[in-house]
């Protein structure tokens, strides 16, 4: 009886087991459609990026935009408003960055970022607060010119998505 | 299912169905003849209570499907439609919403009934564990059942929630869009919320048949956690606790229609009452109040877990805050086996009694906690209420058990019942019979 179990495998054992590797492979290719229908539809995925024109924004405005979903600030900044976010000693931040960091070469004036506070996702209000930049009357966080959290629970500057200029008044961002 | 079965098919179609499928002989052991420990008190009547509401959740819910529009456009409109314009469709709104209240009410003086008793004690360790699975699918229910109306609380609590999954390391992102369908909370969130807060109280049902099951296999725990000994000990489940348990619910339900009638939306947030707007956050974020001892759990965790004398952060505050949520309910499977004190019955536990009770008052601490602003003072006690929530499952119980000497135990349940008799009539008359 032992001697018999310790021969060599058969051909049984081994369509056995192929079979069931098979089974397996079968199974979890008819499972994966399944799950994978809960990720983004091919309508969510075509807006993954989109193209924004700026130039009906004057110079002092901002807009908020929707881009997959999330709020998003595009401000136009005057020169004093540049002015003071490259001024600033980056010691005086909690969050360290400096404003060319913050920016595209050559269009400082630009600043676009995702609309939601860092620190519980409130959406801030724009001109506001101490610094002129933003302020987010949930927890009181206060954001600068450039969007760098200035002072409040927030941990964390408001965050810039990654987007490119087109030409100079159009941006693809995402 | 335990022990053997009384019943006798009398007439010919029963004798028949009997030979066939004995579900009658089944239901008769099991809600008839069951043998119940006879010293069972009103706490253990919320077994019942959740039966029944269970029941009245998914009548209501499968009628407001009824009515209901899960798309973003229409969901709010079509809630709104269904309290003003759908006959009768304010009180049955009104029982679903306010039944989610009242089914977690219960559900948690059961808990903490079983914890009080030590009824997750051997040799009922599947019970308790059945227990825990559908606490955890009732909340997942409620929270997606919270979403479907669509308001600016319902939008928020979606997005707060499944952000909660984004702290996973490297494939955090990855869940949270699978899970919302998209970059944030929108559409195809919407309705897999509605397939799923339709298909999971079916699979509640059927685990709590399978709780019910194990129920039946030992048998009920009782408040002297004493273990049945004889028939003395106990009376058969009808009449004498299918009136208990029914005289009970009727009370519960007096309370909860005092609440759909009079008061319906007191246990929401006035934010629901507006549509929800990803633009627009309410100024304050809060869950039902049945989720607030865990939300408070959450916040509590807002340092980052550092490697000692270095800047090296080995678990970030979003992270540490997820564990300690997921660790909370966690930490319940592992009851039975982390208290392993003999004696059931916190009756007899002198020193168990004061840190069960510090526990108890501690969790409501916590729910206060997790509707006030996350700043300053309330901070400090959540933390200090977190650790103890850990403390007394991971090492109070755990040592509770190799110190304590527990007071004498009765001899069987007969006696402790004979015994308090006694007693009281004894001080009452000064004379027995």
């Amino acid at each position: 009886m032992t001697t018999e179990a310790e021969t060599e495998p058969t051909r049984r054992d081994f369509i056995y087991i192929a079979t069931g590797a098979v089974g397996a492979v079968g199974v979890a290719a008819a499972v994966w459609p399944l799950i994978d229908q809960m990720n983004p539809s091919a309508a969510v995925r075509a807006l993954v990026s989109i193209e924004f024109d700026l130039s009906p924004i004057a110079e002092g405005q901002s807009v908020t935009i929707i881009w997959r979903g999330l709020p998003l600030f595009i401000r136009h900044r005057t020169a004093a408003e540049i002015a003071a976010a490259v001024g600033t000693p980056l010691d005086e931040l909690k969050d360290p960055q400096s404003d060319s960091e913050r920016i595209k070469q050559g269009h400082a004036q630009w600043l676009i970022m995702v609309a939601i506070c860092t620190h519980l996702g409130c959406v801030p209000l724009g001109e506001s607060g101490p610094f002129g930049g933003w302020f987010c009357p949930c927890h009181g966080s206060v954001y600068d010119t450039s969007g760098r959290v200035r002072s409040g629970p927030a941990p964390k500057n408001l965050v810039v998505p990654s987007y490119e200029f087109l030409t100079d008044t159009t941006v693809k961002i995402g | 299912m335990s022990g053997k079965s009384t019943y006798t098919p009398k007439s010919g179609f029963t004798k028949w169905l009997d030979s066939r499928l004995p579900i009658i002989r089944f239901s008769y052991d099991t809600l008839v003849d069951y043998p119940t420990p006879k010293n069972l008190n009103y706490w253990w009547t919320f077994g019942a209570i959740l039966t029944a509401f269970l029941g009245i959740q998914i009548v209501t819910g499968i009628i407001l499907a009824m009515n209901y529009t899960p798309t973003v456009g229409d969901a709010f409109n079509s809630v709104e439609f269904i309290r003003r314009d759908v006959n009768w469709g304010r009180i049955i709104q009104a029982s679903h919403s306010v039944g989610a209240s009242m089914f977690f009410l219960a559900l948690y003086i059961h808990m903490f009934r079983g914890l009080y008793y030590g009824s997750y004690k051997a040799p009922r360790e599947v019970l308790w564990l059945l227990g825990v699975i559908i606490f955890v699918l009732m909340m997942a229910t409620a929270f997606m059942g919270y979403v479907l109306p669509w308001g600016q609380m319902s939008f928020w609590a979606a997005t707060v929630i499944t952000q909660i999954f984004s702290a996973i390391p490297f494939v955090g992102e990855a869940i949270l869009e699978w899970l919302r369908g998209g970059f944030a909370v929108q559409n195809a969130t919407l309705t897999r919320f509605y397939s799923l807060h339709y298909l999971l109280p079916f699979m509640i049902a059927a685990v709590v048949g399978l709780h019910i099951w194990a129920l039946h296999v030992p048998g009920n725990n009782n408040p002297t956690g004493v273990t049945v000994k004889s028939n003395q000990d106990t009376v058969a489940f009808h009449p004498y606790y299918t009136i208990k348990d029914t005289f009970a619910l009727v009370v519960f339900l007096i309370v909860y229609a005092w609440f759909v009638f009079f008061a319906p939306d007191i246990f929401g947030h006035a934010d629901n009452y507006i549509q929800a707007n990803p633009l627009v956050t309410p100024p304050h974020i809060v869950p039902e109040w049945y989720f607030l001892p865990f939300y408070a759990m959450l916040r509590a965790i807002n340092f980052n877990v550092t490697i000692p004398f270095t800047d090296l952060v080995l678990l970030d505050s979003k992270l540490g805050g997820v564990i300690a949520f997921f660790g909370s309910i966690v930490v319940l499977f592992f009851v039975p086996w982390l208290d392993r004190s003999p004696v059931r019955s916190g009756t007899f536990r002198p020193m168990f009694k004061w840190f069960y009770w510090l526990f108890v008052i501690g969790f409501i601490g916590l729910g206060y906690l997790g509707a006030q602003p996350p700043e300053g003072i309330y901070v400090a006690i959540a933390q200090a209420l977190t650790a103890y929530y850990f403390a007394y499952f991971l090492v109070i119980l755990p040592i509770l058990a190799r110190i304590e000497t527990p007071l004498p135990l009765p001899a069987s349940i007969s006696q402790s019942v004979l015994d308090r008799n006694g007693a009281k009539q004894g001080a009452g008359s000064g004379a027995a019979a």
